[in-house]
């Protein structure tokens, strides 16, 4: 947790000296509580003190980065239980599970690696491959780097692992897995190269371990909690968050594992992962329609609630079309955009979508924050070039927004202006019984 | 080392809500269902036991659909044509309740008869909704509300602008509502409390939260049910009722789900990406305290039903 101005000013030598630049220890560890200040220009902190600021800046669920050659990703530093609390922050890493023994490891890696899915003008991938040392760790390791740069999970034993490791210099992968019987020898291996994996029957053992394991110098850590199905897994995992959080339990504040692999029905198990707090998620192999599902979940759910996903605004073309097909308007509000741009693409209806910068609002949040007016549809509709596509010139104005038409008039003088329906539900019988 | 693991202890809890009458209750259901009672977040089985397992509900209707994604013509083929037929499948592919909804085609005279063929051929507990016009609903819900007196059908959709007739009809024929809000903890506090004003009986209530599909706003959909679950725990009344939401209508509205040409080749198989589609927007939402989630597809209700089943066991 961290600490109070008050708090922190307890732990300062209380001499009021200035030479940190304040004129108090107060005003300091005022400054130091605000993260507007460096500990460092107090030249009389104790040692003690120090390592206690120190304890109490680190983040509650420790942040994870693992790193292949040249791509990295990161898990941990969640602040909250609930999305709506906050926002969540780093995606769990979704890997596609591969084995050193395959003859078509290149191949299956390469498709993978090359996967590139577009969703609401984003790119998504996937994060890298948890790779089975079952044959030459070393052979597999040059493979799959002929194919990939994306970081790797390495499962293996001891001396897998070892040589998997040595092979992957400069990079940081993720040990998979240390438990009560080799937890020494892989903390001793693992010790400033990789992270490790660390699992137990409960939670109890799983906490005694990370610690042991911690005392011999390993500080990135991944949590794999076991569990026999959706319900077990749902419990421990939100046990161990709340650990985290609630109570600032250190030894079990690290990212999470998931392996939906194992699963019975692993998209399943997989999109209860993404939402109940994994760090890294195992699947089975590359499958787009599975992939790309999970992959807006993920998404979606650790969408920033207070920062709502636009959309570009511009002219969206909906079931081609054509000079004479109508002009339709909204706000570049994701929501709003997908349920208008989804009832008329349903509908098999050709549009012209004009999307307004309207900063991300809804049609009537927008327009009661004064940034969905005439003016800037007006602007919209000059800006974009919506006449150079038309035949006829007649835009449809959201229902919610009809009191604008007489404005949007004076705006838009050679334009007929027609108000449509409130609910983009109704869209298609309007355009079908009013727009011909 | 002994784990303390932080508890949490709520003063409210979810009113339970039964659905549908056997003939003991004055209706001709082969059995009733009971959903919500939860005292806690969603299947934390180390603090408190789930009381009611949440249902899944097949949408069927009285007409074969013209939307519809060609997938669905599929699994249910021609028994769409026959609302009796297509419930008598559904509940073979295994639905928990039927959801039987009224289309604008439909006369006051051609509803009775589809609900009264619906009851009569699957002992199901049944949600009726109108076609969605606040005129239509009224015209069709009442005749087919005073036909069904005392089955606790659940009428729907309430909403804002047109919740009086369904909710009075409701009160009168011993049926329930479902209560519908786009996305709004508020908003449905507010509808909430309309419909109680009216004098229904709080276990007559079902809230519709809203949601929308993966990739179209389920992350709103999903906030808001786990703020108005959490809401109902904190001992706010109003909010304190079981919740129903539609992935399945949801899903198979979006081209990810609906079409399988003319779309990228990396969203992979069509089918599957589909069913996938529809599983995981029920999934979350089960995730986040949906009691009851309304379905299309039997591939996705085998599945959802087995996650289910896995969830409630402690
Ligand atoms: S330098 Fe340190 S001791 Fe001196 S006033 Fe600043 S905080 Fe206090």
């Amino acid at each position: 947790m961290a600490l109070s101005g008050i708090q922190i000013y307890k732990l300062l030598p209380q001499t009021n000296c200035k030479e940190c630049g304040f004129p108090t220890c107060l005003a300091f560890a005022m400054k130091l509580a605000a993260k507007q200040v460096e500990l460092s220009s107090c030249p009389y902190v104790s040692e003690e003190s120090k390592k206690q600021l120190a304890e109490s800046a680190a983040p509650p669920i420790r942040l994870v980065a693992l790193k292949g050659a040249g791509a990295e990703v990161k898990a941990g530093n969640e602040v909250v239980m609930f999305r709506h609390e906050k926002t969540f922050y780093n995606k769990p890493g979704l890997f596609i599970h591969v084995k050193a023994s395959d003859p078509d490891l290149a191949a299956k890696v390469a498709a993978a690696d090359a996967y590139k899915v577009n969703y609401v003008g984003m790119d998504f991938t996937v994060d890298g491959f948890a790779l089975v040392l079952d044959s030459d760790a070393a052979a597999a390791i040059q493979t799959v780097r002929g194919a990939t740069k994306r970081p790797l999970i390495l499962i293996g034993d001891a001396a897998a692992l070892q040589a998997g490791l040595s092979a992957c210099g400069g990079e940081t992968p993720l040990l998979y897995a240390a438990d009560a019987s080799n937890a020494d020898a892989l903390a001793e291996l693992a010790k400033g190269k990789a992270a490790l994996t660390v699992k137990a029957d409960s939670l109890e053992a799983l906490a005694d371990l990370t610690q042991k394991i911690q005392a011999k110098g390993v500080e990135d850590m991944v949590l794999d909690l076991g569990g026999k199905n959706l319900s077990e897994w749902l419990t421990r995992s939100t046990q161990v968050r709340r650990l985290a959080l609630k109570a600032n339990f250190r030894a079990l504040g690290y990212p999470v594992i998931a392996f939906p692999c194992d699963a019975q029905d692993e998209g399943i198990a997989a999109a209860q992962a993404i939402a109940k707090y994994a760090g890294f998620i195992v699947l089975s192999e590359f499958k787009p329609e599975l992939l790309y599902p999970l992959l807006v979940l993920r998404e979606n759910i650790y969408t920033d609630p207070q920062k709502p996903i636009q959309v570009q605004p511009g002219v969206y073309e909906i079931n081609q079309p054509k000079p004479e097909s109508p002009v339709l308007v909204t706000t570049n509000f994701s929501i709003t955009y997908f349920s208008v741009a989804n009832e008329v693409e349903g509908s098999g209806l050709p549009a012209w979508l004009v999307v307004t910068d309207a900063e991300g609002m809804s049609v009537l949040t927008a327009w009661a924050a004064g940034k969905f007016d005439a003016e800037r549809i007006a602007k919209a509709i000059k800006g974009f070039d919506v006449a150079s596509k038309v035949a006829k010139k007649r835009v449809v104005l959201p229902g919610h927004v009809a009191v604008l038409s007489g404005e949007l008039e004076a705006e838009l003088p050679d334009w007929e202006i027609r108000v449509g329906p409130r609910e983009a539900v109704d869209l298609p019988a309007f355009m079908k019984q009013a727009l011909n | 080392m002994p784990l303390e693991i932080p508890k949490d202890k709520w003063p409210g809890s979810v009113r339970a809500v039964t659905i549908g009458a056997a003939s003991a209750d004055g209706g001709t259901r082969s059995k009733s269902i009971t959903i919500g009672g939860q005292t806690t977040l969603p299947y934390l089985h180390f603090e408190a036991p789930t009381p009611n397992q949440p249902v899944v509900g097949i949408e069927i209707k009285s007409r074969r659909p013209e939307d519809w994604s060609t997938l669905l013509n599929e699994p249910w083929g021609d028994v769409m044509d026959d609302p009796a037929a297509w419930a008598k499948k559904a509940e073979e592919a295994g639905a928990g309740l039927l959801v039987l909804g009224l289309t604008l085609a439909d006369s006051p005279e051609d509803a009775v008869k589809a609900v009264k063929s619906v009851l009569a051929a699957s002992g199901l507990p049944l949600v009726v909704w109108g076609p969605g016009q606040a005129e239509k609903d009224n015209e069709l819900l009442v005749p087919v509300a005073e036909a069904a007196k005392g089955e606790r059908l659940v009428l729907g959709i309430c909403e804002d602008k047109n919740y009086r007739t369904i909710v009075a009809t409701a009160m009168a024929n011993g049926h329930l509502v479902q209560a519908r809000t786009p996305m709004d903890v508020n908003l449905s506090k507010q509808l909430n409390i309309l419909i109680s004003d009216m004098g229904m009986p709080k276990d007559r209530i079902i809230m519709d939260p809203t949601t929308g599909a993966l990739g179209y706003g389920i992350e709103y959909g999903y906030s808001v049910m786990q703020r108005l679950r959490l809401a109902a725990l904190q001992g706010d009344a109003m909010t304190q009722f079981p919740m129903l939401v539609t992935p399945g209508y949801e899903a198979w509205k979006t081209k990810e789900a609906k079409v399988g040409e003319g779309v990228p080749e990396t969203w992979g198989d069509w089918k599957t990406r589909a069913v996938n589609w529809e599983t995981y927007t029920a999934l979350a939402l089960i995730e986040s305290g949906a009691d009851i989630v309304v379905l299309r597809h039997p591939e996705s209700v085998a599945r959802v039903k087995a996650a289910i089943a896995e969830l409630v066991t402690a």
